[in-house]
């Protein structure tokens, strides 16, 4: 196996599935001859050529739109939308259409499409390439809404994001991409889409955070083993929407303590959903308040302020300790 | 440093076949074969007594909102009279005329109007979208489909319509940018009638035409009689085959009128003159239509009058089809279905949930 970053790993899975199957196109801005911003899609033109990597004008909106009827027609488009803060320009396309024309057709048409966009702070960004809003697309019934954690993951996910006959947001963190290497087997591997896994176990306190968030979490797991001797159980979501609650209603059945961490606005973030549905599927089992460690209310700030805004492992300590009271 | 005007080698044409009296420019005349002329006249009035119908039914409660067509209907039959079943329909929600030339049944309409998304229901051999209420928002699925008709070596193309307001919109240039850069086999029909709701097209935009907005994208554009059924025929004709031949978009602007509401939620009163409305009655596509066919002796006013009481024939079995088809309609638990491929676990929850609570509740159990 080959130690691989989150972009190389995204590579890899665009790369094997568009070699296997040939109604895989990708399409975005700058993913062709540059390879994108972020390189994700670095060499696919060269294999595949321009018929199926896109260099598209400067529309997010109607790269959405056009991968819709690609998707319509029975191809299976993969859109980059360059930051998910240009992604508010396609909104409409995928609330609108993508998500609707299963059901709006009873079932002649699907939008097996993907778009890939990379989210979140921590790489000293412009402004609108900072924010995390999954929020939005959780809220849209008919989408699907991935957000993988490291390179392996995200390698498993994009290719069933790929192969999903729904249209799927695919968020990757951009602090992510280069932040670190895992073994990404060569051979095929798939990470099913709507199935958080358990990836630390423990009995004292569970621990539910996706994305950029699970590094700061699992060194609050960590931490609080090495200093405190709890046993946290750590939850990775993987999929925001459908959110599948068993895992982590489970956990808490056993813990009976429950702690959130996202980097979105803490008001109608995923946090608030979490924590309803422990409310009702686990209240009677609950020792303690869920706590939710987030983003705040506010715009993200520049850069030299970002820091303050994202949940880190103190902060999450300092909630780990009050959950963990009583 | 030189000032000069750049030559741009395009321009725009208008083309009128039929004048408003109906009288033909023979050195126009499309070469249609005679069952084509005379299905498209079939349509025509099925379009114009349909949509009748679909009003009174609304004014009798028995639909919900519509967006009537008449007025429009040789505008949107003209151009969709080209495509193959192969070929792809994306409709905005003013081209119900259009809809059933390609096989979309009455019923389905009705169905769909009286609020029950069975009426959407596309049956798998029928290349349509479904309406598109969203202004505009249809435009770039046409550009998607027509590229990946090309990509699959086939020379299908997609039409797509839309209004004058939908101009105004990003999704418009958007779409047509798109489809020029890729050179998509796409017939973007714009049904120009004048009125966005209220607002007139002049405050849509400065540009003395729609069809002129194609130059700007690097596309053929041309301004069309949208009253004239031949004229909207010829222009679509030289757009499908230049998109089949593998020679890009074009769009095409349909100058017409709607003679009734924007929707049955719409007074028009308040905006516009009754004698602008009466100008254009007299430009009314049917009469046109039927001089040209009745000079061409292919008809005869009995023979017309056997096909409007033919028409209403089978619109009435429709709205009866439509009816009792309703009545096995009411289940509201339809709702939860064709959200996803695979229900997820808590949409099943909800769904048992709701079943249980409907059992209880009479009101929302006799909803439909």
């Amino acid at each position: 196996m080959a130690k691989m970053t989150m972009v190389q790993a995204l590579n890899l899975a665009l790369q094997q599935e568009m070699e296997k199957d040939d109604r895989v196109i990708v399409l975005g801005e700058d993913v062709g001859v540059d390879g994108g911003v972020f390189r994700v899609t670095d060499g696919l033109i060269d294999q595949f050529g321009e018929e199926r990597v896109l260099d598209t004008p400067l529309a997010e909106n109607g790269i959405v739109g056009m991968a819709i009827g690609m998707a319509v027609y029975g191809l299976k488009p993969v859109c980059e939308i360059q930051f998910s803060g240009f992604s508010y320009q396609n909104f409409h396309q995928i609330e609108n259409h993508a998500a609707r024309l299963r059901r709006r057709s009873r079932g002649r048409y699907q939008v097996p499409m993907v778009l890939r966009t990379p989210y979140g702070g921590g790489v000293r960004a412009l402004e609108h390439h900072s924010e995390s809003r999954e929020a939005y697309w959780a809220h849209t019934p008919g989408i699907k809404t991935v957000i993988p954690s490291g390179p392996r993951n995200a390698r498993g996910l994009l290719v069933s994001a790929i192969r999903d006959p729904d249209p799927v947001i695919f968020y990757e963190s951009k602090a992510l991409y280069r932040a670190f290497r895992e073994e990404v087997p060569e051979e095929e591997e798939t990470v099913p889409i709507g199935q958080p896994r358990i990836v630390r176990e423990g009995k004292d306190l569970t621990m539910i955070a996706y994305g950029a968030m699970m590094r700061p979490t699992l060194e609050a797991a960590a931490s609080l083993k090495d200093k405190d001797g709890v046993e946290a159980e750590v939850i990775d979501l993987l999929t925001v929407s459908p959110l599948d609650d068993e895992i982590f209603v489970t956990s808490v059945l056993k813990t009976g303590r429950a702690l959130i961490v996202h980097e979105a606005p803490r008001s109608f973030g995923p946090g608030a959903e979490i924590a309803t549905r422990l409310m009702e599927k686990a209240f009677y089992y609950l020792e303690a308040p869920i706590e939710r460690v987030t983003g705040y209310d506010i715009i993200i700030p520049l850069f030299s302020r970002e820091k303050a805004y994202f949940p880190n492992e103190e902060r999450i300590l300092r909630a780990a300790m009050k959950a963990l009271k009583n | 440093m030189p000032r000069n005007a750049i030559d741009i080698p395009e321009k725009i044409e208008y083309l009128s076949i039929l004048n408003e009296k109906g009288e033909l420019d023979t050195s126009l005349e499309p070469d249609i074969p005679e069952e084509l002329l005379l299905k498209l006249h079939r349509s025509i009035i099925l379009g114009r007594k349909f949509d009748e119908r679909l009003l009174n039914l609304q004014r009798q409660g028995r639909i919900g909102t519509f967006a009537p067509t008449s007025g429009q209907e040789a505008a949107h039959l003209g151009a969709v009279a080209l495509l193959r079943p192969s070929d792809w329909l994306v409709p905005a929600f003013r081209e119900t005329a259009a809809e059933v030339w390609r096989g979309r049944s009455l019923e389905s309409v009705i169905i769909y109007f009286n609020g029950y998304d069975e009426g959407a229901e596309i049956p798998q051999d029928l290349n349509n979208l479904p309406i598109s209420v969203p202004v505009g928002s249809q435009i770039p699925h046409a550009v998607g489909l027509g590229w990946a008709a090309r990509y699959r070596q086939t020379d299908d193309v997609a039409m797509t319509f839309f209004g004058d307001g939908a101009t105004s919109e990003g999704d418009f240039h958007e779409g047509l940018n798109f489809a020029a850069v890729f050179q998509a086999p796409v017939i973007f029909v714009c049904q120009n009638n004048h009125w966005a709701i209220s607002n007139p097209v002049a405050k849509q935009t400065r540009s003395k035409t729609l069809a002129q907005k194609a130059l700007a994208y690097g596309m053929p554009g041309i301004q069309v009689d949208g009253n004239d059924v031949l004229a909207v025929y010829a222009a679509a004709k030289e757009a499908v085959e230049r998109a089949r031949a593998g020679h890009g978009p074009t769009l095409i602007e349909c100058v017409t009128y709607r003679m009734t509401v924007h929707t049955t939620a719409d007074d028009p009163k308040r905006y516009r003159t009754e004698e602008e409305v009466e100008q254009w009655h007299k430009r009314d596509p049917i009469v046109r239509y039927q001089k040209y066919l009745l000079d061409k002796s292919l008809l005869s006013e009995d023979k017309i009058a056997d096909i409007e009481s033919e028409v209403l024939e089978e619109i009435q079995a429709a709205v009866d089809g439509a009816e009792e088809k309703m009545k096995a309609l009411g289940d509201p638990i339809d709702m939860f279905e064709h959200a996803y491929a695979r229900m997820p676990t808590y949409l099943k929850e909800q769904k048992e949930a709701f079943a249980e609570e409907v059992a209880e509740m009479t009101e929302v159990k006799n909803s439909g």
